[in-house]
């Protein structure tokens, strides 16, 4: 217990760092290289170290299996939602000049609910990918 | 040139290699290799990707995979004549492909005429997005990227009805047999 002092007060340190990045990741990708995608694997990834270094337990106080198995298609359907608001405003599928006035503002929109759906989905599968190995070994 | 010749030693390392814990270990080498090649490229979105997927979560998962599993690999039981003829075919093949491509870094090859002048001047003006891999990817490209996220949907969905169901299961025998 006593010699992992170091790795769970480090672990400690850069948890919120992890999210921030993860945070910068996604909504920086407008700018920068990354997106939805890195950015689910990133969140992902801390929750993964917060259940290495303190057990699942902790992990999933954080991150309840219930939240994270919804996370799964709720991405998706963010996803699909937002091509659906395209054709009930009368454009084709995933047209996101309906979402706003100006058409490069609906898109830029667009682009960013994309990345919500998919960050929430991917951030889900890979954790629940994750409960699912841990809690198989057990 | 050094980062392939230095994947191609990992490679072979990871063929020789019968432990699958440092198999594992020279995949996240491998991975890296893999992301820094793609700095070399500049296709920086990927390599993040290649950083995050591949030597983050898929080495947790494949440890993951290892804690349920043997962690030595089996001789081969059969010839390995038959897979050794394939792959040098498929490897000979593949190498008179890139005879016929076209040098790495010309810019008036098909692939840089078709679509991606277009991309590059009109993006920021249609999308107000300034990284034009964000915007193919999420706009130009919507319904593929729809398609990756539904396919991780899908894996994810699969996975854990894999190892749930089969753990329900387990726990129905477990019981049924002090009976």
């Amino acid at each position: 217990m006593s010699l992992d002092l170091i790795l769970r007060v480090g672990t400690k340190l850069i948890l919120p760092f992890v999210l921030l990045f993860a945070l910068y990741v996604q909504f920086h990708g407008d700018f920068g290289p990354g997106g939805g995608f890195q950015a689910g694997v990133i969140t992902a990834g801390m929750v993964i170290l917060l259940a290495i270094t303190f057990g699942l337990d902790a992990a999933q106080r954080i991150a309840p299996p219930v939240v994270v198995q919804r996370m799964v298609p709720l991405g998706v359907l963010i996803y699909a939602g937002t091509g659906v608001a395209g054709l009930l405003m009368g454009r084709n599928y995933l047209d996101y000049s309906v979402l706003s006035h100006d058409p490069a503002h609906g898109h830029e929109l667009g682009i960013f609910l994309v990345e919500a759906g998919v960050l929430i989905t991917v951030a889900g599968t890979m954790t629940a990918v994750f409960y699912a190995f841990v809690e198989r070994g057990r | 040139m050094v980062l392939l010749t230095l994947l191609a030693i990992v490679t072979l390392a990871i063929v020789r290699q019968r432990s699958l814990f440092g198999v594992v270990v020279l995949t996240i080498i491998y991975s890296f290799l893999m992301a820094s090649v793609l700095i070399v490229l500049d296709a920086v979105d990927v390599a993040m990707t290649e950083a995050s997927v591949g030597a983050g979560v898929s080495t947790v998962l494949l440890l993951a995979t290892l804690h349920l599993i043997k962690t030595t690999e089996m001789r081969p039981v059969r010839t390995q004549l038959l897979p050794m003829f394939v792959v040098l075919g498929t490897g000979t093949v593949l190498v008179w492909g890139t005879l016929v491509l076209p040098p790495f870094g010309i810019a008036d090859t098909p692939i840089h005429k078709h679509v991606a002048p277009r991309y590059l001047a009109d993006s920021i003006k249609e999308t107000n997005v300034p990284n034009v891999v964000t915007a193919v990817l999420a706009d130009y490209r919507g319904y593929d990227t729809l398609g990756e996220t539904t396919v991780i949907f899908t894996a994810g969905i699969g996975v854990m009805l894999l190892l749930r169901g089969a753990r329900r299961r387990g726990r129905a025998d477990s019981e049924k047999e002090p009976l």
